[in-house]
């Protein structure tokens, strides 16, 4: 096991991002290639759950876009993964919301937290 | 075909230079030693045995023993035979500088074993296909498995149930991503046979 995280280490580069879980609300700036030009997009929306572990780990985020949900999921190594800016740190109590996805309207709602500690 | 003994390590993903995730198998791969060369004059064909992996002395029998001392090395616990390399002599250590990257490369392992399986794991066979309607326990039988009278016996070769998996297989063309020389790593694209600490043969 010990082999393939010095492989992960090697090989693949994990930018820092700050800490966030199950509930909490992001952006997060991906780069898009539309034919030889780069642009950056932002996507908001509520992280369902982070699954996997090192390098191949990766994070679903929903958000609702009109009437329709949408659900992208990001390799937590992505090298089109530019930032991610937590906006709500949200108090749920399971690691992986989902009965969010069941929620619409006014019980599609997740309370802050309170005090959060980084 | 030269080819090296290796260790199966795990699989792992990493990202191509367009930024594309690729599934990849890491292998640990030699350095294997020369135990033995084989000429057209004394064996009739030329060849070579590479040896790989380490064996207690007092689980080696006495014979091998022998063996690895004319090779002038510790005891092997896997011996392979390849053709196609060029000028090597006894006790040569071979590694995985042997190939480049990007070079496209066979691997071949034993399979993982699943023991004894029906026609619909093992075939792929679609079963009976409804579970009401009148069905009783032939859910996942293979149907029928020829005519009657003639040629009243049964083709050679029918697909049936039987043992599935633990058996060599090659995966072939698979590419190689990365080769850390340092630490005797091999980096292949997509999944290889066998199981995690098994060993397996690359094919050049």
């Amino acid at each position: 096991m010990d082999i393939i995280k010095e492989i992960q280490n090697e090989l693949v580069e994990t930018k820092n991002f700050p800490k966030f879980g199950a509930g909490d609300t992001v952006i997060v700036s991906y780069k898009i290639k539309e034919g030889n030009k780069e642009r950056i997009q932002q996507y908001q929306g509520v992280v369902l759950q982070r699954r996997g572990s090192g390098t191949t780990e990766t994070f679903t985020v929903r958000k609702m876009s009109g009437n329709v949900g949408v659900e992208r999921i990001f390799p937590i190594s992505s090298p089109f993964l530019d930032e991610i800016v937590v906006t709500k740190k949200g108090r749920v109590r399971r690691a992986r919301i989902f009965y969010f996805r069941e929620r619409t309207g006014k019980a599609a709602r997740i309370k802050e937290k309170r005090r959060f500690t980084n | 075909m030269p080819g090296i003994i290796g260790r199966k390590v795990g699989m792992t993903s990493i990202y191509s230079a367009e930024g594309k995730a690729m599934p990849c198998t890491v292998i640990e791969a030699g350095p294997c030693v020369v135990t033995q060369v084989k000429t057209q004059d004394r064996d009739g064909y030329e060849a070579i045995q590479l040896g790989f992996g380490d064996r207690k002395e007092k689980n080696t029998p006495n014979a091998l023993k022998g063996h690895f001392k004319k090779a002038n090395t510790t005891p092997k616990s896997k011996l392979v035979e390849f053709k196609g390399f060029g000028n090597v002599n006894l006790g040569d250590l071979v590694n995985v500088d042997i190939f480049e990257e990007g070079e496209y490369v066979s691997i071949a392992g034993t399979s993982k074993g699943k023991g004894f399986q029906g026609v619909v794991k093992r075939h792929g066979f679609a079963g009976v296909g409804q579970a009401t309607h009148g069905q009783h326990n032939r859910l996942r039988a293979p149907g029928s498995i020829g005519a009657c009278s003639y040629p009243a016996r049964v083709f050679k070769g029918m697909r049936m149930g039987g043992q599935m998996g633990n058996k060599r297989v090659v995966a072939e063309n698979l590419e190689i991503l990365k080769i850390l020389g340092d630490k005797n790593l091999l980096v292949v694209k997509g999944s290889i046979p066998g199981s995690k600490g098994s060993t397996v043969t690359i094919l050049k």
